[in-house]
């Protein structure tokens, strides 16, 4: 295998419903990332982007064929990826690999949604087809009810009382709003208190308003070149050292592990083992926070802390700028928000960013070596991780 | 090979109140919701087995947002059952008012019923639902 490098990156700001098109978002981070790396759309040689909801959002399938023409990357292939909220971590993966088999010198990969476009009802009804949808959709499942399921059977195996699993809970949101205020391209710029997470309008016991990301609208592309074309491109190569992936089934399937995802834990031990890397080595970690016990689940199931654990992490400040490790200093899919075929490419735009020392100084990790991203599908359905180092 | 229990026919058994699943020849672990093979060992060599229904609450949430279509239901409580065959399966929980439902109700035992979800148009058709009530 060869090694691959990130030598570009763009992303638009990830908002509330707006009007552009899922092309057009797309085209912007791509013509960004595509100009940060000192190359023409004609040396993009193949197309990987995660697009998981147009057809439902603007009545746009096959979004990959025409984001080709539109930015003039003429009749080059093009794949699209549908992992949920995982798709542009999935497209990043497959392009990484197929840049480390020799196949190809410089792709493009990313993804572009617009959830918010679809409205609150649309967007809780597709987004439930991520779920098992003859024998867990009729139940009434929604995303927000999966983690509630969740969190109670963390508290309960954990041996944590409720109420002091959803302080730990809005601890995490209070972080990541934190964070948010910084990043000009975050979704939600607005401060919380523990007590304002607390007094939020209740979604699904124990989840309320505060522990839920947004749908949001937007897209993130990425640069993958060869090391050879990436020396020549750029004095600043972020190597991707580590990708793994993995699946599972519906919700109910996974009774053995739950509250942990075994598709997290076999991913990342993939990704680690590639690396050669432990959990103790990554500085910074942009891992998917769909609710703020997605949160202390993925912290946990990534190595990071003890299981039953992260909540008091987080509380202690061990997951913040400063702490053991950093988690999410973009404001996460909390405050950042959730394109959702976009999110795997914004969280490793934030980690290059970060390990180029290029973002917000009231956010930035200072001399971060080794990011890593954490992107989850469904209800465990699909987890990616993605593990970078600075080359220089 | 055919698929020894499709979901219609899953669904048409729990219409009569009557919860299948299969029971694996080379393990005898119980799988439901049906699929392919065996959850544990992959086998193929399943048989269509009758469940007892009942089982005991693993989890459970009140939600107060729906999907489209589904506004009026609000607000109802989903469970998730452990089985007493082994298995977990997806319900919602009736006879308690939902925004009463708190952690003391893992660990209860339930029965199962069932209603039927008659569909939107995204899902291709009628599905018949768990539905359990607390045993006592």
């Amino acid at each position: 295998m060869r090694k691959v490098a990130v030598v570009g990156v763009g992303q638009t700001k990830f908002s509330s419903a707006q009007e552009k098109t899922g092309v057009e978002l797309f085209a912007e981070a791509a013509m960004d990332a595509i100009n940060e790396s000192n190359l023409k759309p004609g040396d993009v040689q193949a197309l990987f982007v995660g697009n998981v909801l147009g057809d439902f959002s603007e009545g746009q399938g096959m979004v990959q064929a025409f984001i080709t023409d539109n930015i003039g990357a003429f009749n080059i292939p093009a794949n699209k990826y549908d992992g949920a909220c995982a798709s542009a971590s999935m497209a990043l993966r497959d392009a990484f690999m197929l840049v480390a088999s020799g196949y190809y010198d410089i792709v493009l990969a990313g993804g572009t949604e617009r959830a918010a476009t679809m409205g609150t009802p649309l967007a809780t009804r597709t987004f439930a087809m991520f779920s098992d949808s003859r024998y867990e959709y009729p139940c009434g499942i929604t995303f927000p009810a999966v983690f509630a399921l969740l969190a109670h059977l963390y508290a309960r195996k954990y041996g944590l009382p409720l109420e002091g699993l959803k302080e730990q809970m809005a601890a995490v949101s209070v972080q990541s709003y934190r964070h948010g205020m910084f990043n000009p391209k975050a979704h939600l710029h607005k401060e919380v208190t523990v007590d304002d997470v607390l007094s939020s309008f209740m979604v699904s016991t124990p989840i309320q308003l505060h522990d839920c990301c947004p749908f949001s609208d937007g897209a993130a592309a990425v640069i993958l070149a060869s090391e050879e074309r990436a020396n020549r491109l750029t004095d600043r190569p972020v190597y991707i050292v580590g990708a793994g992936q993995a699946s599972s089934g519906p919700l109910s399937s996974q009774q053995d592990y739950l509250p942990r995802f075994r598709a997290r834990e076999v991913s990342a031990k993939q990704a680690y083992d590639m690396a050669g890397l432990a959990p103790s080595d990554i500085d910074i970690c942009e891992l998917h926070d769909c609710f703020s016990i997605a949160s202390l689940i993925a912290a946990e199931g990534l190595g990071f802390f003890d299981f039953g654990t992260s909540g008091q992490a987080w509380q202690k400040g061990q997951a913040d700028i400063g702490g053991r490790l950093a988690v999410n200093p973009s404001g996460g899919l909390k405050s950042k928000g959730h394109p959702i075929g976009a999110t795997g490419g914004g969280q490793v735009y934030e980690i290059v960013r970060q390990l180029r020392g290029e973002v917000e100084p009231e956010r930035q990790v200072d001399g971060a070596r080794i990011g890593m991203t954490d992107t989850l599908g469904g209800d465990g359905g699909t987890i990616c991780n993605i593990i970078l180092k600075r080359g220089w | 090979m055919d698929y020894k229990l499709t979901f219609k026919e899953y669904s048409q058994a729990l219409k009569e109140n009557r919860l299948l699943g299969l029971k694996c020849r080379q393990c005898t672990t119980i799988t439901v919701p049906p699929r392919m093979v065996c959850r544990k060992c992959s086998s193929p060599e399943l048989e269509i087995v009758g469940l007892s229904g009942q089982g005991t609450i693993e989890t459970f949430t009140t939600a107060f947002v729906a999907a489209e279509g589904r506004e009026d239901e609000v607000p109802y409580t989903i469970v998730m059952v452990a089985l007493d065959e082994g298995p977990w399966l997806m319900g919602n929980l009736i006879g308690i008012e939902p925004e009463k439902v708190g952690m003391e109700i893992m660990g209860r035992r339930v029965k199962l019923g069932h209603q039927v979800f008659t569909g939107d148009k995204y899902s291709a058709g009628e599905a018949a639902r768990p539905i359990f009530s607390l045993e006592d």
